[in-house]
């Protein structure tokens, strides 16, 4: 970092560009002002028709889901297709699912800002916001499926007039722990990066109301440094908390798995597998959601393709992780020599539920991102867009094989089954579908989706150094001289 | 009394020069934070972290109580027909973590709200309307009236010097 500008001062003291210059991360030399302008308007400014559209289907749809749940929640767990042997099946398959997709906004957030990842700044705002959409969506399987769903707070360890205590030592019970601290801990980090977009909203506020909401929800937040000096630190503290917390959460959900003796669900491998997949699949909904936004309120300047590259390449990086462990599983259950492992993961290719496999395992999740080792393909954001919709479906079917594929063959050939969804299943699916999306778009319609503050940072007039005479021109990343 | 700055840049020089002078009672206000700045504000480091080191040691410390009380002697439970003392620490260590990450996190949140005085319903300095820019793009430094070397000339002069614009006083209602 020191050696970069005396490299510069011995070098050539008389020209001021860097041998790397950096593409600026907002593009078009946008100010402070029109950021402002720009991310606030998409507030302040009337919903434009095809919000109120999209918004209509998602909450129908959202609103099916809903009556599913309460059918199911009424009725009982009969509604759903589960049956012996397969007594997990779309439920954990969408609670693993949901949970997963989470994950990349927590990578965004937390550990891009520990690596000091600027070009995180223009998308972390939304990831987190899906991360809390999706773990809400994920919350909601657990809870039904355990059939008495108001008896769930049997899960708060709490003295009872039982006198019966929870197994802390079981996974489940590590789950819901997991889970809800990464809820809990997510809603903080993302409400502290709200403060200063909220007192920003705030004081452009023209109606009494909207002064009133905002004002409440900023805190009284004035921008003033003694503030930020506490504010970084403790944005700062929370990236590093949650950055472990998140590497831990789809551990634990693998743990479920890796804990029991079936075939396929038995492997020491499943932890970092599973954080992979989760990453994996989370950057592609979270471009599957930003792409549209980006395209509708037209932030072509502040998510530049860069962004998009940059996103691709984590989804080539950490598909990458998920297919070699999908190939390292092959081999361990040869390698075994264990009879059982062996047919289940022969069962996983030519099985009843071949196609899964080819499908969304093979071509979904291994090779279409592939593709991202084109430069061009990581560019067009139609190419980019195929792929991460591939990756989502791609994704789910991962699940839906391990969890029903590790079940659906049970030891005993006479105890072997299959699962087909009821219309339940399929509407409940659908139906959480239908609330992310709807509570994706409520989101963007109400408060800020692009975190100002801390794209402003990146701008090069950002940097108390800027437009000084020494010669040193602050990278154009802003902050920090790296290079 | 406050000045508006027509850059990041400028009020990092002002706030050098504020605190050359040996005022103590004054903030400099922009729509980011600027790095250095606390540097030339003569700031030091937060001491959040320590009060989040005191959040996460007591999580630890109830994630303890609260497993291994009732698993080694309200309720011994015996799992995999393993002990239920302090030995088998592992299985019980997820939840561990996770409440220690929990308490770490609301105390991060709560003590920047409290060490940085917040929430506030009203501040005097929302009484200037030039100020709702600074959420936006503009850049102020103000010098409050209770710092023991506060003289309004001198701190006009100070302001002009260091190429504040705007200089203005603003009362407390």
């Amino acid at each position: 970092m020191d050696a970069a500008p005396e490299m510069i001062k011995g070098k050539a003291a008389t020209t001021v560009e860097r041998p790397l210059a950096r593409v600026p991360l907002v593009l078009n030399k946008r100010n402070f002002s029109w950021l402002t302008e720009r991310i606030s308007g998409v507030v302040e400014n009337p919903a434009p028709r095809w919000w109120w559209v999209s918004f209509t289907i998602t909450g129908t749809v959202a609103m099916f889901g809903m009556f599913c749940l309460g059918y199911q929640i009424s009725t009982g767990v009969g509604t759903w297709g589960l049956n012996h042997p397969v007594g997990w099946a779309w439920d954990i398959t969408n609670f693993v699912f949901w949970i997963g997709i989470g994950h990349a906004g927590t990578l965004i957030s937390a550990i891009l800002f520990l690596l000091h990842q600027k070009w995180r700044t223009s998308i972390n705002r939304s990831a987190e916001a899906m991360t809390l959409f999706a773990v809400m969506c994920a919350a909601i399987f657990p809870g039904v499926h355990v059939g008495r769903a108001w008896m769930a707070w049997f899960m708060a360890p709490v003295p009872t007039y039982y006198g019966i205590w929870q197994n802390f030592r079981s996974p489940l019970m590590w789950d819901v722990f997991a889970v809800s601290t990464y809820f809990t801990v997510s809603v903080l980090f993302w409400y502290t990066g709200l403060i200063p977009d909220l007192a920003t909203l705030r004081d452009r506020a023209t109606s009494k109301i909207k002064k009133f909401l905002f004002g409440f929800f900023a805190c009284g937040w004035r921008g003033s440094n003694r503030n930020w000096r506490h504010y970084e630190m403790a944005y700062l503290l929370l990236a590093g908390l949650a950055t472990p917390l998140v590497l831990s959460v789809h551990s634990v959900v693998s743990f479920d798995f890796a804990t029991s003796i079936l075939p396929t669900w038995h492997t020491t491998i499943f932890p970092p597998y599973f954080v992979a997949g989760a990453i994996f699949g989370g950057f592609a909904m979270v471009l599957t959601l930003m792409l549209p936004a980006r395209a509708m309120f037209k932030l072509h300047d502040i998510i530049t393709p860069q962004h998009i590259d940059k996103m691709a390449k984590i989804i080539l990086l950490t598909g990458s992780f998920v297919t070699y462990a999908y190939v390292m599983e092959f081999f361990t259950a040869w390698y075994s020599g264990n009879a059982y492992e062996r047919f289940a993961f022969w069962n996983r290719v030519f099985g009843p539920y071949w196609w899964y496999w080819w499908v969304g395992m093979l071509f979904c999740n291994m090779l279409s991102p592939q593709l991202f080792w084109f430069r061009w393909c990581r560019r067009n954001v139609y190419v980019v867009y195929f792929v991460c919709m591939c990756v989502n479906a791609g994704m789910w079917f991962e699940r839906f094989i391990i969890i029903v594929g590790g079940l659906h063959r049970d030891f005993l050939p006479s105890s072997w089954g299959l699962f087909i969804p009821t219309w339940v299943d399929i509407w409940t699916f659908i139906g959480t579908l239908g609330i992310f999306t709807s509570l994706f778009l409520l989101f963007i319609r109400f408060l800020p989706m692009i975190a100002m503050s801390e794209v402003k940072i990146t701008l090069p007039e950002a940097d108390p150094h800027y437009g000084s005479t020494n010669g040193q021109q602050p990278a154009a990343a802003g902050g920090k001289e790296r290079m | 009394m406050a000045a508006e700055y027509p850059s990041a840049a400028a009020l990092y020089e002002a706030a050098k020069v504020v605190r050359d002078a040996g005022f103590k009672r004054w903030d400099v206000h922009s729509p980011y934070p600027i790095h250095g700045m606390d540097e030339a504000m003569g700031l030091k480091k937060s001491w959040l972290s320590a009060v989040v080191l005191a959040g996460g040691i007591s999580g630890l410390l109830t994630a303890a109580t609260m497993e291994f009380g009732p698993s080694s002697f309200l309720y011994p439970l015996t799992v995999h027909g393993k002990p239920t003392n302090f030995f088998t620490v592992p299985a019980f260590f997820p939840i561990m973590f996770e409440l220690t990450i929990l308490f770490s996190a609301f105390a991060a949140f709560f003590a920047m709200f409290i060490m940085n005085g917040l929430p506030r319903l009203h501040h005097p300095i929302f009484n200037w309307e030039r100020f709702s820019r600074a959420t936006n793009d503009a850049f102020f430094l103000v010098i409050e009236a209770r710092d023991p070397r506060f003289t309004e000339i001198e701190a006009r002069n100070l302001l002009e010097k260091s190429g504040g614009q705007h200089i203005t006083i603003i009362h407390e209602d």
